[in-house]
């Protein structure tokens, strides 16, 4: 039982070695050189997380499962991590110039985002339910404390606090379906779970599931799990809320497609019911709950239920192209969410930070760069066809529609209806009404640069879309052998 | 014959202190009853053969929690008899839940069957031969290296969130400079005074 270790055994995780050295040898070199040393620190972490893709890039995509089954490494994995990574780094570069404004520099900033990275790698290789549930936790935690990192604002601690309490919470009722499923298949490997499940299916497996899928929604912030969203993303740091909305939520809908795919394909029938229920609940709650919101990061909290919603109508869709469709949407959604907040990280006027909507009111007049950027990004969330934004949802959408899911495609469809209003509407206070005093000059280079890449990709998706949707086809195929 | 007088008697015990933790009037004695009822189960424990769990019901709850119980009870001066005051008003509701929680465990109990070969499925089998933490450390440090070593990170990021929303550099704070101390001679600080009797210094 006990193999003999050999480095083949621990190549697949080379990417996350080096990061778990990176990270630690990051922090004795801020260790002693305190908070002055913040911005090098970030960079360095930037350095650190385009290694790692680096050697992500160069590590075998053959399928393996090594160290006793608890972590694998195959192409879904690999596309996954890349897209983990990549917005890792995005985020690393967005904070870097604002926490110094704000005034919240501190070295272990960067580096808690990359231990949430390392713990996201974790969760999207897992292969049974320890290493799900190591991964999960190493990236809650850094996340619980990246959100109350303004210690001394009310706002900041109340999000961390919240946060911790409904996460740990979820983590309870995750393991509590963990245990069961543990006691009912006698195993927490996936493979083993899979087998026992397709021979035998017990409804304490069934109940454990449950369980699973509802500590894992908490993560995706689906409704009915969503209610700390809008908070935590309001009172968190905003160079912080865009990293929650970009890379976490990429993390648990890959792990979520990971365990269905590998521990659950026996319970089909009965995961896409709870799938359906709350890709419809999160899609509604997106719509409705956005229209009356002043606080941009609020609105986009529930913009990002809502965007949730759309992306589980593909997994609940059960079938590859479903899962195709999910993961291509996910790369459009993350793109997306890095231009909007890359503006929404510019909006200071006097060296405060401006978050209300009405402060947008008239852009197209004093800064009219960000007012098209953030119309185009605001066009393509709305999913107006020529934009990137339209194709996403439209995958996902044939693929629910393929399966015979017609109910929860017009559905959708109106909920993508109701929602434009809200996009369409920071489009309005920007375009036609009264302009108020201009924000600050002096955007950083990078964060210009990461707004117009993000610009630009959605603009030209339509020209060439399928290297995209190949590459997520074919990291597809590890659940999907025969087609 | 002696087995089952020890377990009656740690039985006995527990039950006896888990009762007086909620009935005592003081919440030191509380506290007191419930490091007394972990050692009673530790003696349950060791009596399964589950040596390993004993003494890490006596290190961690004992040695660490208890303890930490018994100082914050002992630091903060809570109206431990304020809290109680309207506390007789939940008893309905609390024996409601209380007992739909032993009906479930009834049902469960009940209704338990196995996956039909689940030995086959076991990760790791029993092994008769070797004591129970030899063998958790034989698979903690070989099969499962992976989840330890991120245990380990997660305590990592633990620590260093605790340090980042807690540790704050005051002004004002005396340290002890250890350098200074033992650069002190004793000219500098001791005088010799002369009194005469009866005068006062």
């Amino acid at each position: 039982m006990t193999e003999v270790f050999m480095f083949s055994s621990i190549e697949p995780m080379v990417p996350e070695i080096f990061m778990a050295i990176a990270g630690l040898a990051l922090l004795v070199l801020g260790a002693f050189n305190g908070d002055k040393a913040a911005n090098q620190i970030g960079w360095l972490t930037a350095l650190a997380i385009t290694v790692t893709i680096a050697l992500l890039l160069q590590t075998s995509a053959q399928p393996q499962i090594v160290l006793n089954g608890l972590f694998v490494m195959d192409q879904f994995a690999g596309v996954m991590k890349l897209l983990i990574l990549l917005g890792l780094l995005v985020s690393v570069i967005l904070s870097i110039r604002y926490i110094a404004d704000e005034k919240m520099a501190r070295f272990e900033y960067p580096l808690l985002m990359l231990f949430a990275g390392l713990g996201m790698m974790i969760m999207v290789s897992a292969h049974d339910l320890l290493s799900l549930y190591m991964g999960l936790e190493l990236q809650s935690l850094a996340l619980y404390v990246l959100a109350s990192i303004r210690r001394d604002n009310a706002k900041s601690s109340e999000a961390g606090l919240k946060y911790f309490v409904l996460g740990a919470i979820s983590s309870g009722m995750l393991l509590f379906g963990a245990s069961l499923v543990y006691g009912y298949t006698g195993s927490t490997n996936f493979l083993m779970i899979g087998d026992a499940v397709a021979q035998h299916k017990e409804i304490g497996v069934l109940v454990g599931m449950v369980f699973l899928l509802a500590g894992l929604a908490f993560k995706v912030s689906a409704a009915p799990f969503h209610m700390w969203t809008p908070d935590v993303y309001e009172g968190a740091p905003t160079s912080v809320t865009a990293f929650f909305a970009m890379v976490p939520k990429v993390a648990a809908i890959a792990l979520l497609i990971r365990l269905l795919f590998s521990a659950f394909p026996g319970a089909i029938i009965q995961w896409q019911e709870i799938v359906w229920a709350l890709s419809a609940m999160s899609m509604a709650v997106g719509a409705f709950a956005a229209l009356r919101q002043e606080n941009i990061k609020r609105l986009l909290a529930y913009s990002s239920i809502g965007n949730m919603g759309f992306a589980l109508v593909g997994l609940a869709a059960g079938s590859g192209e479903g899962v195709t469709a999910v993961l291509v949407y996910l790369v459009i959604y993350m793109i997306m969410t890095a231009g909007t907040f890359g503006i929404v990280l510019s909006m200071r006027r006097n060296g405060q930070e401006l978050e209300k909507i009405s402060d947008l009111s008239g852009l197209s007049r004093t800064c009219p760069t960000s007012a098209y950027a953030l119309a185009i990004l605001m066009f393509s969330m709305s999913g107006i066809p020529p934009l990137a934004g339209f194709f996403s949802k439209f995958m996902v959408f044939q693929a629910a529609v393929a399966e015979g899911f017609y109910g929860l495609a017009v559905f959708g469809v109106l909920c993508s209806v109701v929602a434009a209003y809200y996009y369409i509407r920071i489009i309005k206070v920007m375009f036609f009404d009264e302009p108020v005093a201009m924000y600050d000059k002096g955007t950083p280079f990078a964060r210009k640069m990461i707004v117009g890449l993000s610009v630009m990709f959605i603009m030209v998706f339509v020209f060439n879309p399928s290297p995209l949707v190949d590459i997520r086809r074919d990291a597809v195929t590890v659940f999907f052998p025969h087609g | 014959m002696l087995t089952s007088l020890a377990f009656y008697l740690f039985a006995f015990v527990l039950l006896l202190s888990a009762t007086m933790v909620i009935t005592a009037r003081s919440p030191v004695h509380s506290v007191l009853f419930l490091i007394l009822g972990f050692f009673n189960a530790a003696g349950l424990f060791v009596l399964l053969g589950a040596e390993f769990v004993a003494m890490i019901l006596v290190i961690v709850y004992v040695g660490a929690v208890a303890v930490l119980f018994l100082f914050v009870v002992m630091m903060l001066d809570m109206g431990f008899a304020e809290l109680r005051k309207g506390a007789m008003k939940y008893v309905p509701v609390g024996l409601i839940v209380g007992g739909i929680l032993l009906a479930e465990l009834a049902i469960v109990y009940a209704n338990w069957s196995f996956v039909p070969d689940y030995q086959s499925n076991l990760a790791s089998p029993v092994n008769a031969d070797v004591n129970n933490t030899e063998a958790l450390g034989a698979l903690l440090y070989t099969d499962y290296v992976f989840a330890f070593q991120v245990a380990g990170l997660v305590l990592l990021v633990a620590m260093i969130g605790a340090i980042v929303l807690t540790h704050r550099t005051r002004g004002g704070v005396r340290r002890q400079k250890i350098a200074e101390q033992n650069a002190r001679k004793r000219e500098d600080v001791v005088q010799v005074i002369k009194v005469q009797p009866g005068a006062g210094v």
